[in-house]
């Protein structure tokens, strides 16, 4: 059988994907409504997907609307990424047994599982790109995260309608996936274009021979790409990044955006990249057995910052700074690459609508039009 | 405010007294039933749910029950051994003149007071009556309003003696209890999270019910613990935790209400007494939320 890396598959045999998958032994996971939003999901079958359904997402707000179509992947995304599937809020690491004379110990490495996730974003395989590399690169990898990496089938699908939090096209990471995908489908009206990004993707494609895509097909594809990417009405200017966010350490605008920022950790939480945990103990009341875990945390909380007796970020203004600096500027000395994919969740995500593109513009905005504006954050009230 | 299960802890005696309880833990556990730390369960003006929350830990009340020497505990038993007690956990807030004499005395006979619930930790709802006239309620409540006595207050238990921990929720989260004991009986000062309810929706996998479907919650400014029960149930935070972070006069800097009672009102459209309400429930007189509420009366 040749290697396939492009196919055709009308939306009526879709289910002909998921059959594949099935018969290889994949859980499958879509996008599925739930409580107002698309959370990830276990699903059987294609009527399962969120077909007819649109996001619309603004600063602080998500809203579903049904259009009536047949539309299957008309849903950008809901508040999850990628991250839950590797790493995920809470993973146990050990559990502890006191014997005798001291303790013995017992590992909580997850069993693998195939899973096969259909729908992921370019923002959000770029994401998972980046928790790969810390998680995975460099001299200790972690085993949980890699078990658990390791059984994932990801298929992909490009973008063809930009929310109005999107700002991928200005950090080159969509809204066409580039790689890290095992498939990326294109819905081109009542067809989807399928191309294969690894070996196993090829696999399955050849298995379920499709027929060829045409060329016309293939530039129809590629132009609702860059439609996209023009519609994108936000966006974040990173020529002068990192050096411009680290000059801007004493600006003003930070007291403007504390005035505003809850620190309820939300955009942490949402951000496909964000990786902070904390460790726990859980111990029994008859003091024999513990258990470790590691579980989601945030710069955000007040203990991330609380170091041997002191707190080095007690204000909502520090830790704001904190974030934004991290992930626009010293991420880029530390890993050489930006921390943000541009998927624009903490902005929907925020309560308040706090909105990154606008606060980086403000921030890298010179002092003379620098905004003069601040409320203490104490001041209940107005 | 006292201040809250955390990190700051300006008991100086306390790190004595939880390696005295841990001593005497581990000499329990050897065998030596007598040395165990003993219990005392005290109710002021409440509704017992958070005693019955300690009842509810039934798989760990046995191993509860071993560790400790229940020694008064009314809800539960008849049995009433005087003090001193190792461990004292208090619930309800003090609304008569009675109540503030007796707060003390046990004060005196608690090696560690830990506060159980909204209403010992923050005055509960009844200390709604701290913004109403008491002498009017008992007109229209009772027929023989002259046979109560009750102070024109509803307060918190750290208003009239020092508090070493504080567990809040209406009711508290049993888990969190079992865990404060379990520390304390292994010679640790316990933390207790102090993060906002939204960490525990995110972890959950809940979607934010303020976003997706314009409900007021409290979550962001609330603090951990419940499981953020409500959000996954599609309802909205009510704040039963209180105040994330610090109040006003503990460790840390007071939660920005401020900003989400903005937000409620411009980008919600709830109306000023509709935020006030918000603000002023189960934790309403919990200071910054006391002093959010009081801001909006002025509008």
């Amino acid at each position: 059988m040749a290697r396939e890396t492009c196919g055709i598959l009308s939306r009526t045999n879709f289910h002909r994907l998921l059959d594949a998958l099935s018969a290889k032994g994949y859980r499958l996971v879509g996008p599925m409504v739930h409580d107002g939003a698309v959370v990830w999901d276990t699903i059987q079958r294609v009527s399962d997907l969120p077909i007819g359904w649109r996001d619309h997402q603004e600063p602080g707000r998500y809203r579903l609307e049904q259009t009536g179509s047949q539309e299957i992947f008309g849903v950008v995304h809901g508040p999850q990424s990628l991250k839950p599937f590797a790493f995920t809020p809470r993973e146990p690491l050990v559990q502890i047994e006191r014997s005798k004379d001291g303790f013995t110990t017992r590992s909580t490495l997850p069993s693998s599982e195939k899973v096969a996730i259909i729908g992921a974003r370019a923002c959000d395989l770029a994401g998972l790109g980046i928790q790969d590399q810390i998680f995975l690169q460099g001299e200790y990898q972690d085993p949980y995260y890699a078990t658990r990496r390791g059984g994932l089938f990801i298929i992909a699908v490009n973008c063809t309608r930009a929310l109005q939090t999107c700002f991928c096209a200005s950090m080159d990471t969509g809204p066409c996936a580039k790689n890290g995908f095992d498939l990326a489908l294109t819905e081109v009206d009542d067809q989807l274009l399928i191309e294969a990004g690894s070996e196993a993707g090829s696999d399955l494609l050849s298995a379920l021979s499709l027929s060829p895509a045409s060329q016309g097909l293939t530039r129809q594809a590629a132009a609702l790409g860059d439609a996209c990417a023009q519609s994108q009405v936000r966006r974040l200017d990173r020529t002068r990044l990192p050096q411009a966010l680290y000059e801007a350490h004493e600006h003003p605008r930070w007291d403007d955006v504390a005035a505003r920022c809850l620190a309820c950790a939300n955009c942490t939480m949402v951000c496909p990249t964000c990786f902070c945990h904390k460790v726990e103990e859980t111990p029994d009341l008859t003091r024999q057995n513990s258990e470790h875990s590691r579980l989601w945390d945030s710069c955000f909380t007040q203990e991330h910052g609380y170091i041997h007796g002191k707190n080095i970020r007690p204000t909502i203004k520090d830790r704001y700074r904190m974030w934004v600096t991290h992930k626009l500027a010293s991420w880029i000395d530390q890993f050489g690459t930006s921390g943000c994919v541009g998927c624009g969740r903490c902005i929907t995500w925020c309560p308040v609508g706090i909105d990154l593109t606008e606060e980086v513009s403000a921030l890298l905005k010179s002092s003379e039009q620098r905004s003069t504006s601040s409320r203490p954050q104490e001041a209940p009230g107005r | 405010m006292s201040q809250g299960i955390g990190l700051d802890i300006r008991n100086p005696q306390l790190e004595t007294i939880i390696g005295e309880i841990r001593r005497m833990s581990r000499l329990a556990s050897n065998g030596l039933e007598s040395q165990r730390p003993r219990l005392g369960v005290f109710k002021f003006a409440s509704c017992d749910g958070c005693q019955l929350s300690i009842l509810n830990l039934e798989d760990e009340l046995l191993a509860l029950g071993q560790a400790l020497d229940i020694a008064y505990f009314p809800e539960a038993s008849s049995t009433i051994d005087s003090g001193p007690y190792e461990l004292a956990l208090v619930e309800g807030s003090i609304t008569t003149e009675e109540d503030a004499h007796r707060i003390r005395f046990v004060r005196e006979q608690a090696k560690v007071l830990i506060t159980i619930g909204a209403c010992a930790t923050a005055g509960g709802i009844q200390a709604l009556r701290n913004w109403g006239d008491v002498e009017s309620f008992k007109q229209v409540v009772y027929p023989s309003p002259h046979y109560i006595q009750s102070l024109k207050t509803s307060t918190p238990i750290a208003e009239h003696v020092h508090v070493d921990f504080e567990l809040w929720g209406c009711p508290i989260d049993k888990g969190q209890l079992l865990r404060v004991i379990t520390d304390l009986l292994a010679g640790v000062q316990p933390r207790l999270p102090v993060e906002s309810v939204c960490l525990e929706c995110k972890r959950r996998g809940n979607v934010c019910v303020m976003v997706a479907k314009g409900l007021a919650c409290l979550g962001p400014v609330t603090r951990a613990g419940c499981g953020a029960i409500c959000p996954s149930m599609g309802r909205d935070c009510y704040g039963c935790f209180g105040p994330t972070e610090g109040t006003r006069k503990g460790p840390g800097l007071p939660p920005n209400t401020a900003s989400l009672a903005n937000h409620f009102h411009d980008g919600l459209h709830l109306i000023p007494v509709e935020v006030l309400r918000r603000f002023r429930g189960i934790n309403g007189y919990a200071v910054p939320f006391r002093e959010e509420s009081n801001a909006w009366e002025q509008r």
